[in-house]
């Protein structure tokens, strides 16, 4: 008999479950449970000795009634020894715990004799324990931002632990939030704005950057090469090295507190990789089709719009999509030339909603919402062409 | 016949390409070289702005005399400190309608009031008042007098554009005894934030390449946190760590595990007792840098999942008939095929966490020891005001930046092709 993969199953098994009943309870008391105490220690043992008598009963009872059955004992032990709580909390323990023994079931004193199963087991539980871990740290503050625009004033400072939605609220209460940053701090412009502002930068990057990437893809000129890594070296410099200049020349010709003056600098910031990503893909159109458009007597204004625009639509889509999330996403510039508040974009707005120490963090929350909610909704709803334009673009960000 | 051709192509690249090309050069690399410029010139905030000769038009009725109307206008120089020359003015007036008198500086042509009032020293004011009257002796209708504006023109020096230079901002730039603390600690957050970020994206993307339910969802919602904006996320952040009523420090009380909740973005030390060993920790700093690896993550899970796809998978299938566990697998077939992008990585999105502005701006505004260069370049330009020094720390950063871009191109330029 070897020990170590026994010890080592016992030891993370247990932890895992100790873990996720944790996270579980942690749950429960943002949702308004009144839990003060984890316990570790106690359930850690608890958990131990649900996975000891796992692996010793291994196949000699039926399966089905060791997954239904020691889940059941190891919840009611975990009720009796742990602080009171309602029922669905504990029903939630109950799910754990079954998912847990289903997944250890076929675990027993001969599958721990197999090779590298200390390793396999492991490498489970961990990728497992991700998986909750990631989902848990990324929905989070997305859950509490969307949960505060809901809140009042007065429920927020008395219980910061309760993070769940009181549904019994009358609608416009629910709302209040919202109806408060439409109707007081004009956030109805600043959409248009922001809108206006995310959607012109894409139309103008695409008219620069269509000609430019098919010259550099197609043509041969002095001095191709050099440009073509100068469009990369441009764009590894930040923002923050141009943001004074840019300013005192914007200030001078009185770009600043303009849609004007916004659209020329993202464009300009983002037509590098654009110009980039497209020539790429250009390059990869057969070029015999072009010469086919050229026989026609097509000029190369013809072939770019009835040719190459065609055909390289999965292209142009996610630059679009990526440069609109760039200028709907982005804020240094914004902050540095909009300081009128009729010319504000959204994220300078939210910026500025800051400025005032006594404005309520729910109107924060629910600006906060009002801006990341339509970027996610278009990357969930386009993913695969952003995941493309993100894949090209992430030399920056 | 191939010559012509040849200068056709010629042409039409540079016709297709000009556009594009002068835009970005006047966007992106004019102002690298006019930060050169500026960082040799003492600039404040408040001389950028062209001093202007201004007027404000008050029209005036007398009650003695409807056929007559007052004007007066409010004059005055924009600026405070500079001088402006040769100003002219002038503002027409409507048909039939005649200055009583007029001023020496100025005369009467062709219905317009035209003056020469040469030289206005920096914050001269003056009002200057001109009776008109109609001739056919009608009332004098106010608002179509209101109506006109005057025009005014002067000839001022721009500061930017004047020739004199100075070192005082790199002097200054320099000699600051925080000028090192802020190079270590935008050396702090760019390393550990990258560092991190790409220790975070890997175990990631080893997660997403397995099979398991509920893959494409997580791979969706691992991308978030660089897909939303930053300022939303900064401000739920901030909110959550929030020492007063923030979730977190009301959850680690709850549960006993410390006892005061703890200002994460507002105390720059905390002291930690390691094995009998005191460890003074920079807390904002860290904080800033846990947001930095939280947001970038998702782009290095995304680089590095994308090659973990492409390793193929007889690799592995070879590796366990050998009897290879999962830890050998790992090291030993799926570390070699990413270190290339792991290198790359690394080196890209070091240039870009050391020029990160916005998360700390926003989390902290470079408070409590979260000073870096960027957030520098702001305070300096500004806050305090002082353009010239902002321009002064662009700089160092430009030429920090060039030789990390040196660096780059040396080690991995060549290999970055064949990835």
């Amino acid at each position: 008999m070897r020990y170590k993969p026994l010890l080592i199953y016992l030891f993370i098994s247990s932890i895992f479950l100790t873990l996720v009943g944790s996270i579980w309870k942690i749950m429960a008391t943002l949702q308004g449970l009144k839990l003060t105490e984890i316990n570790f220690n106690i359930n850690f043992l608890l958990a131990l000795l649900l996975s000891l008598s796992l692996v010793f009963i291994g196949k000699r009872i039926n399966h089905l009634i060791k997954i239904l059955v020691l889940p059941l004992i190891f919840t009611l032990i975990y009720i009796a020894i742990n602080e009171s709580a309602p029922i669905w909390y504990n029903i939630g323990i109950l799910l754990i715990s079954l998912f847990f023994t289903n997944m250890v079931k076929n675990y027993n004193l001969n599958y721990l004799k197999e090779d590298f199963v200390s390793e396999k087991i492991v490498f489970d539980f961990l990728s497992l324990f991700a998986i909750v871990f990631f989902a848990f740290i990324i929905l989070f503050p997305f859950y509490l931002m969307f949960v505060t625009s809901f809140k009042l004033q007065a429920a927020l400072l008395y219980n910061p632990l309760d993070l769940s939605i009181d549904f019994t609220k009358n609608i416009s209460d629910q709302f209040k939030s919202y109806l408060v940053i439409f109707k007081t701090y004009d956030f109805g412009r600043y959409i248009f704005t922001s809108s206006i502002v995310s959607i012109g930068t894409v139309i103008i990057t695409l008219i620069f950057a269509i000609p430019a990437a098919y010259a550099v893809a197609r043509l041969n000129f002095f001095g191709k090469t050099f440009l073509s890594t100068s469009i990369l070296i441009i764009y590894m410099f930040p923002a923050i090295v141009l943001v004074i200049p840019l300013y005192t020349v914007f200030s001078q010709l009185g770009l600043r507190n303009s849609i004007e003056g916004l659209l020329i600098v993202y464009t300009a910031t983002t037509l590098p990789v654009a110009i980039y990503m497209l020539q790429g893909y250009f390059k990869s159109i057969p070029k015999e089709i072009e010469d086919a458009g050229l026989m026609d007597g097509q000029n190369w204004f013809g072939i770019i719009i009835k040719i190459i625009i065609p055909l390289s639509l999965p292209a142009i889509a996610s630059v679009a999509l990526y440069v609109f999330m760039i200028a709907w996403n982005e804020f240094l510039f914004s902050l540095m030339f909009l300081d009128n508040p009729k010319s504000f974009t959204l994220s300078r707005a939210i910026n500025h909603l800051t400025g005032d120490a006594e404005t309520p963090r729910q109107y924060l929350m629910a600006g906060s919402v009002v801006v990341t909610l339509p970027i996610l909704l278009i990357f969930v709803y386009f993913e695969k062409y952003l995941v493309s334009g993100l894949t090209a673009g992430s030399v920056k960000g | 016949m191939n010559d012509t051709l040849s200068k056709i192509e010629k042409r039409t690249a540079y016709t297709l390409l000009l556009p594009a090309v002068f835009l970005v050069f006047a966007i992106v690399l004019f102002p690298i070289f006019a930060n050169i410029w500026i960082s040799f010139k003492e600039v404040q905030l408040k001389d950028i702005r062209i001093p202007e000769p201004r007027a404000k038009k008050i029209v005036k009725s007398i009650p003695e005399d409807k056929t007559k109307l007052k004007i007066v206008y409010r004059l005055r120089n924009s600026s405070l400190i500079e001088d402006i020359n040769n100003i002219k003015f002038s503002d027409s007036l409507p048909r039939n309608i005649e200055p009583v008198e007029l001023d020496s500086r100025c005369e009467f042509k062709s219905k317009k009031i035209k003056c020469d009032f040469g030289n206005w020293e920096a914050k001269y004011r003056e009002n200057f008042e001109i009776i008109i009257q109609n001739i056919n002796n009608e009332v004098i209708d106010k608002n179509t007098i209101k109506s006109q504006k005057p025009k005014l023109s002067g000839d001022a020096d721009n500061i930017l554009l004047t020739t004199k230079f100075t070192l005082k901002n790199f002097k200054q730039v320099f000699n600051e005894n925080e000028f090192l603390d802020l190079l270590l600690t935008t050396f702090y957050f760019t390393f550990f934030g990258t560092v991190g970020a790409i220790i975070f994206g890997m175990f990631a993307a080893q997660l997403v390449n397995q099979k398991f339910y509920g893959r494409t969802f997580m791979r969706s919602i691992l991308l978030f946190p660089y897909v939303g904006p930053v300022v939303a996320l900064a401000y739920t952040w901030t909110l959550l760590l929030d020492p007063n009523s923030g979730t977190l420090n009301a959850l680690l009380v709850n549960f006993g595990i410390i006892d005061k909740p703890i200002n994460l973005l507002g105390q720059k030390y905390m002291t930690l007792n390691l094995l009998g060993f005191d460890i003074k920790l920079r807390l904002a700093l860290t904080t800033v840098i846990m947001f930095e690896i939280w947001r970038y993550f998702p782009l290095a899970f995304l680089f590095i999942l994308a090659r973990l796809q492409a390793v193929p998978k007889d690799l592995y299938e070879a590796a366990e008939v050998d009897g290879a566990g999962p830890l050998r697998k790992f090291i030993n077939i799926t570390l070699p095929q990413i270190t290339a992008i792991l290198s790359i990585l690394f080196m890209i999105r070091f240039i870009w966490n050391f020029n990160k502005f916005e998360d700390i701006f926003l989390l902290t505004g470079g408070a409590s020891g979260t000073r870096t260069l960027p957030i520098n370049v702001y305070q300096q330009g500004f806050a305090v005001s002082n353009i010239g020094m902002g321009s002064a720390v662009s700089i160092v950063i430009v030429m920090l930046l060039i030789i990390f871009m040196i660096i780059y191109f040396k080690l991995i330029g060549k290999r970055a092709d064949e990835i």
